[in-house]
């Protein structure tokens, strides 16, 4: 069983007027006395008034009431919650990294390191050029689809409005294509998975600007028409845009570019292993083909000669702009880039492989076990959907409760309820990092909670129970809205 | 093999159960003639290998002395920060969508809420978006969601506006026809004038934008802008120095009720300098904070406090119906995650210094940047450009053109400010500097020798 810390109290609840972590301070400085009366600050800020060892202890016991890859198996869907090796972040944490100005003198080792991972990043999606600026996979699909929208413009075919995905896209596709100012038209697939050919070619022409994908799919299998899928979109005088998603299923095994794709963002916190740190940050590299180079976001880290360069406005002026106040999450980049150093050409063609036998091997075990896969009839990528429909009618059992019972087990659960088109089901992704074992004990827990579903249903309904809250009221959440402590005097 | 456990005997059980012969197998849906091949990339190297190539490049770039700002900020940062934060309990965690397994990064977002309002004097807060300048981006597509008093999307951007946030304003919100109309900054203040937004008054516009301190490191008049744009129905968008709020009037206190409220309306800014280096650019992270009618507004995660099925009191997501997993092309932004882990960095950082701490780093910032000031303009041919009183940073005039002389400062190990020359044409000779509590006296003297020398040395060469 998950054995977290129990409870902890707000940090302000610890605090008492006039205690400090005085060595933090810098000495006094008259400064203030030069701000003018009228635009200074009437009345301190009510923040925590606490000791060096009281912070240390509170965030230390927080840290415990979380699972983390480091502690738990977390077969999260879509999410490629894999091992995040320690030297990406220690030496990315070296003292000359961190302590560099980005607008100070271009530093040309971390500019090779860039240099090299948009080589190595172009290499392995088939793509001509990367641009590292876009600071989660959101804002490099917002990148991707404002590109595409450039380029329809460039060319005097600003009508070109409509995106086409799969009724399975990710939510940020059609939100994306909102923030772009395009509107959203959906495809259905057919029962095997793959896209409906036929509404595809009804769904496409003149305000086509581009087909949004993810390929293996969002429902863990690879999009076997891809060709026919590229051809269409082009004939039509649209453009491919890949979500990078599920690139670890691929990886070194078929690249986008090869498939049709003219752009692809690439989440380098998923398939390159940088940390999700609860909840970002991210980076969401974008890669493009010849056609949209001139309209990358800036900066792009050029070469001239021996000597390395921030491409800027000046050497793409048709770029679709900066997306960041800097150059997108450096600090993330430099850790993608270690991780694909000690990868190397051997290690990248590892991880699909091995997130692909995983993936079949919980699958297989889990159907055994009597699970229903969604798609029963292909290959898992890298992760597969389990639907409880079946056993939803015969206990009331919810995707959800298994979820939640999973924790108790000391798993985290798979993702739920997405895609929303499969009923009841859990998206599965173990990675490549975990071993054998731990796929057993993942087994074993579920062949438990199935027990449990016939014996004591009452018990998964209601779960968790081992956890430092029980299932939280977001109702009430949402309407007595409590969203910052405040003093009570 | 890289992080991956399988032994011979695993690979050959798995298969046997899974019934292909290889793992090639797995891939036989895919067309044949898309096989990649092999790889062009480097081979693999051991952790001792990558750590030697790193060092050296590190060691090649070097630890100059920095004084430059424009938008992130050296800072001392207390050791726990990032002993804490890199915790793999924090590192390695993902979203925190299952609450029950997620109190500890949910309760530390919520700390971080609380103190965002404190700082910022404003009643929500968000979990953080990515930085400060996609969140300027953001709050210009939130006033439009907002302000329900004007139809127009025209939102009035002051020149004396960080210039990078304006362009990735335009990149980010431009796609949503909103029009950024210029407004310009006194030269002699260095500040934006009431006279200049004036003309606007009586027009549709959905709001202006007040950066405080400008991007010149300027203060601005925030009363009178914000009571200004008030009684024309217009919206101000703050942004703000979190470090600068511990000394400055808070946005939720600008302007008076004369304008129908008092305060700004959304407030966003840069968390850097909340405890996360420099580190050539980011990760860092933007804040946002608003009044809680424009709650449903605001784009990004919201941690709320509710209660268990026993009454205990836990932490979850909430208004997720803003969010784009919810509702799609309809949702507030496309954005998914917040910047968590910089978000855990800077609660930290705050616990450590609480208010009292804040506002010395403040209070010393701006003593050292005056210092700085001082000293420079001492040297024959370096002048403050602006009269209008500052917080950490300023504009000097050089009586020549500022790149060699940053290049030259270069060499000598100083990283002396951003040149001017094509962000502010008309400034001249114009160069932004400044300096944080991580500055001694013996910095700023390095500097200012340097600098005298320099300019000496192109005199007598001229």
């Amino acid at each position: 069983m998950a054995d977290l810390q129990a409870r902890e109290p707000l940090i302000f609840e610890l605090s008492r007027p006039g205690r400090g972590a005085g060595t933090q301070f810098p000495p006094r400085a008259a400064g203030s006395a030069q701000v003018p009366a009228h635009l200074r600050r009437a009345k301190a800020p009510t923040l925590p008034e606490v000791s060096e060892l009281q912070v240390v202890r509170h965030f230390t016991r927080l840290s415990q009431m979380n699972f983390s890859i480091d502690t738990h198996f977390y077969p999260l869907g879509s999410c490629t919650m894999k091992y995040n090796p320690k030297a990406c972040n220690s030496f990315a944490m070296l003292p000359e990294f961190l302590g560099r100005h980005p607008l100070g003198p271009e530093p040309q080792g971390f500019l090779a390191c860039m240099y090299e991972l948009q080589e190595m990043l172009q290499e392995i999606t088939g793509m001509q050029s990367v641009s590292l600026t876009p600071m989660a996979g959101a804002q490099g699909e917002f990148a991707g689809v404002a590109m595409i929208r450039a380029y329809h413009r460039a060319r005097n075919d600003a009508a070109r409005t409509e995106i086409i995905v799969p009724q399975a896209a990710h939510g940020t596709n059609p939100a994306t294509a909102a923030m772009c100012g395009c509107t959203v038209r959906e495809i259905p697939c057919d029962a095997n998975g793959d896209i409906d050919i036929d509404a595809l070619k009804a769904a496409v022409g003149p305000a086509t600007a581009a087909i949004m994908l993810t390929n293996p799919s969002t429902l863990g299998v690879f999009e076997r028409k891809i060709t026919e899928v590229a051809r269409i979109v082009h004939e039509a005088g649209g453009l491919l845009y890949y979500d990078g998603a599920n690139l670890n299923a691929i990886l070194g095994k078929v690249r986008p570019g090869d498939m049709g794709f003219d752009v692809i963002h690439m989440n380098l916190h998923k398939t390159f292993s940088t940390p999700h740190g609860g909840g970002g940050p991210g980076s969401g590299a974008v890669g493009v083909g010849a056609r949209l180079r001139p309209f990358l976001p800036i900066p792009v880290v050029g070469k001239d000669g021996a000597r390395f360069r921030w491409l800027t406005e000046r050497d793409l002026p048709q770029s679709i702009g900066r997306l960041s106040g800097f150059m997108g999450n450096a600090g993330v980049n430099l850790r993608a880039y270690i991780y694909m150093r000690l990868l190397g050409r051997e290690g990248m063609v590892r991880v699909a492989q091995f997130a692909a036998l995983n993936a079949n091997y919980l699958l297989k075990r889990l159907q055994a076990a009597g699970f229903e896969a969604a798609y029963p009839s292909r290959r898992a990528s890298h992760e597969f959907i389990i639907t409880l429909k079946r056993e939803n009618r015969l206990y009331q059992i919810t995707a959800m409760d298994v979820a939640k019972r999973l924790l108790d087990y000391g798993f985290h659960a798979p993702t739920t309820y997405f895609p929303l088109l499969v009923p009841e089901c859990l998206l599965i992704e173990p990675t490549e990092t975990e071993a054998k074992e731990d796929l057993d004990r993942f087994c074993e827990a579920m062949i438990a909670i199935r027990r449990e579903m016939e014996t004591e249903p009452e018990k998964l309904c209601s779960a968790p129970h081992t956890m430092p809250v029980r299932r939280l009221d977001d109702v009430r959440a949402a309407k007595q809205l409590d969203l910052a402590w405040k003093p009570t005097a | 093999m890289a992080f991956i456990p399988h032994t011979a005997d695993d690979v050959a059980r798995m298969l046997e159960l899974i019934g292909v012969q290889s793992i090639d197998d797995l891939f036989d849906e895919i067309p044949a003639e898309l096989n990649a091949g092999a790889l062009g990339v480097p081979p693999s190297l051991s952790e001792m290998e990558v750590g030697r190539l790193l060092s050296e490049r590190a060691a090649g770039d070097g630890r100059p002395l920095n004084f430059i700002g424009a938008g992130a900020y050296e800072h001392h940062i207390p050791a726990p920060v990032w002993a804490i934060t890199t915790r793999g309990e924090f590192y390695s965690a993902y979203t925190p969508y299952q609450a029950e397994a997620s109190q500890g990064t949910l309760q530390l977002i919520y700390e971080y809420q609380s103190m965002m309002c404190a700082l910022t004097s404003m009643e929500v807060s968000n979990a953080s978006l990515y930085d400060g300048a996609s969140a300027l981006a953001e709050a210009c597509l939130m006033a439009v969601r907002a302000n329900r008093a004007v139809s127009s999307r025209r939102i009035l951007l002051p020149r004396a506006v960080n210039p990078t946030y304006a362009q990735v304003a335009r990149a980010i919100a431009g796609n949503q026809d909103i029009v950024f109309e210029t407004v310009d900054f006194d030269r002699a203040a260095g500040r934006t004038l009431l006279e200049s937004v004036q003309p606007f008054s009586g027009q549709e516009v959905t709001a202006l934008v007040i950066q405080q301190p400008n991007f010149f490191g300027s203060l601005e008049e925030v009363d009178e802008l914000t009571d200004w744009a008030h009684q024309n129905k217009i919206l101000v968008i703050a942004v703000v120095n979190p470090t600068s709020l511990a000394l400055l009037k808070p946005p939720g206190q600008w302007g008076s009720a004369t304008g129908g409220h008092q305060g700004a309306d959304i407030v966003c800014g840069e968390g850097q300098p909340l405890g996360v280096p420099l580190a050539s650019g980011g990760p860092y992270f933007g804040f946002m904070a608003t009044r809680m009618q424009y709650v449903r507004q605001m784009p990004g995660r919201i941690v709320g406090r509710t209660v268990d099925v026993e009454g205990r009191p836990g932490f979850s997501l909430t208004l997720q119906a803003r969010e784009q997993h919810i509702r799609r092309s309809k949702a507030t932004s496309n954005i998914c995650t917040n910047q968590g882990l910089l978000v855990t960095a800077a609660t930290i950082y705050m616990s450590l210094l609480g208010a009292a701490g804040l506002e010395r780093v403040a209070a010393a910032s701006l003593q050292r940047t005056a210092d700085l000031v001082a000293a420079l303009s001492r040297i024959a041919g370096v002048r403050p450009a602006f009269t209008a009183a500052r917080f950490h940073e300023a504009v000097l005039l050089l009586d020549r053109p500022v790149a060699p002389v940053l290049a030259a400062l270069a060499r000598r190990g100083i990283v002396g400010g951003l040149d001017l020359a094509e962000r502010y044409p008309e400034l001249g000779h114009a160069l932004l500097v400044c300096a944080s509590e991580t500055k001694l006296d013996v910095d700023i003297e390095a500097y200012a020798g340097a600098l005298a020398d320099i300019l000496q040395a192109s005199r007598a060469a001229a």
